[in-house]
């Protein structure tokens, strides 16, 4: 890839998605784009930053698409979805007992795996939860993403990837070589298509959001503003879920660390509360 | 160090597996049927099994049933890893006592997934994207 293509596609990803690649990214480009581009029947990635700058607006989304789409897979990472089971839902039944109802968003739902893991994570505590109003709502950029993961239909692959195979079969049906994930979790997860840059406020007060391996493609400034955004859509008492490379730490004082469970985030109360801090501590004496 | 034994009555499938599993720090012994295998677990217990389901002699389904009547049989961790991949017999593997299991075709990524699920192997750090 030239030097000149790789910087009209770093600033044309910059403007439409706010990914912001960093000088040395020329391999994600050329792993991303380079399907694309046989996909579209171009030679090639200047052949296809030629059509770009030819006006071609489908490329550009197409491009824009496929280099904000993450793989993703079923409990990824593992430890979050245990903070999930033994810290933050026993945390929120408590604090929300009665209201009776818990509101999760994932900011970056991609093909599905993630809001239904966490689907079938709630289903797994349903004795603990009857009676419970549950609201996952997903949101990605990218609408074809998340046509699939309305559908909820993976390959034979990408359900041996992360899902234990209890689960398979209790939360699954076979269609030949592909799993559907059954109709009762899929109807517990609502996708609403969304770009972060954008005002989301829209979307309510929530108790937990994951928002996970795709602040990391924001330069510095953004994330600090999604940041501060992300905290006003959440509760005093809520959980923000950040991927495991990603912290809030030296950028934003709006979330602080919870202790000893990495990559979980709560809003920072003393921060909140500005004004009063000095005279509530005096009062403590 | 952890053993695994693999059993495949494909040479081929046994040498990826053992090369996947050695990577991943197992000791691994072979064996082509069931029989043979149920013989390699009556002198020591493996660890882990990586279990096939169509073998002649004695097929991967069958060595399971006998393999947790044995003294010390419920110790190890089986994990099938077969082209059965229907739901009848994934859910008969799971009522026999298999642990996991792997549709074939697999790579090293699935057999690292499953084998940390059953407790196998510590989690890797996160994936970095």
């Amino acid at each position: 890839m030239t030097p000149p293509d790789y910087e009209y596609l770093r600033k044309l990803l910059k403007d439409h998605s706010g990914l912001d690649l960093s000088a040395d990214k020329q391999y994600l480009i050329e792993s991303r784009l380079l399907p694309l581009s046989r996909k579209c029947g171009l030679a090639g990635i200047s052949e296809l930053v030629q059509k770009m700058k030819g006006g071609a607006s489908t490329i550009v989304a197409q491009v824009v698409e496929a280099m904000t789409t993450n793989e993703t897979f079923f409990f990824r990472d593992k430890v979050p979805f245990d903070h999930f089971r033994d810290s933050i839902v026993p945390e929120v039944l408590k604090a929300r007992a009665a209201r009776k109802s818990i509101r999760i968003w994932c900011a970056a739902g991609s093909t599905g795996q993630e809001p239904y893991s966490l689907a079938m994570s709630l289903k797994e505590m349903s004795a603990a939860l009857a009676g419970w109003r549950i609201e996952i709502i997903a949101t990605d950029l990218s609408q074809e993403v998340l046509e699939k993961s309305k559908a909820g239909i993976y390959s034979q692959f990408e359900v041996q990837r992360g899902l234990p195979i209890q689960m398979l079969v209790k939360y699954f049906k076979q269609n030949g070589e592909l799993w559907q994930i059954n109709a009762d979790i899929r109807a517990m997860v609502q996708h609403r298509q969304l770009n972060l840059l954008h005002d989301f406020s829209q979307l309510g007060m929530f108790d937990v959001i994951f928002c996970r391996n795709v602040l990391i493609y924001f330069d510095q400034d953004t994330k600090i503003n999604i940041f501060g955004r992300l905290a006003k859509s959440m509760e005093a008492d809520g959980f923000l879920v950040l991927g495991a490379a990603e912290t809030v730490v030296g950028l934003t004082d709006v979330f602080k660390p919870f202790p000893d469970k990495r990559g979980l985030y709560r809003p920072n109360a003393a921060r909140a509360a500005t004004a009063a801090p000095k005279i509530a501590a005096m009062a403590g004496r | 160090m952890k053993t695994c034994l693999v059993v495949d009555d494909s040479g081929v499938v046994r040498k990826i597996a053992r090369r996947i599993l050695e990577e991943m720090g197992f000791e691994i012994t072979e064996a082509e049927d069931g029989e043979k295998a149920l013989e390699v677990c009556k002198l020591a217990m493996p660890n882990a099994v990586l279990l096939d389901w169509n073998m002649p002699v004695m097929d991967g389904y069958e060595f399971l049933g006998h393999l947790r009547r044995l003294p010390g049989g419920d110790v190890p961790k089986v994990v099938f890893c077969t082209t059965e991949n229907g739901m009848d017999h994934i859910s008969r593997a799971l009522h026999a006592g298999a642990n996991e299991y792997i549709m074939k075709p697999f790579d090293k990524d699935i057999v690292a997934a499953k084998f940390q699920e059953v407790g196998l192997v510590e989690l890797s750090e996160p994936t970095p994207v």
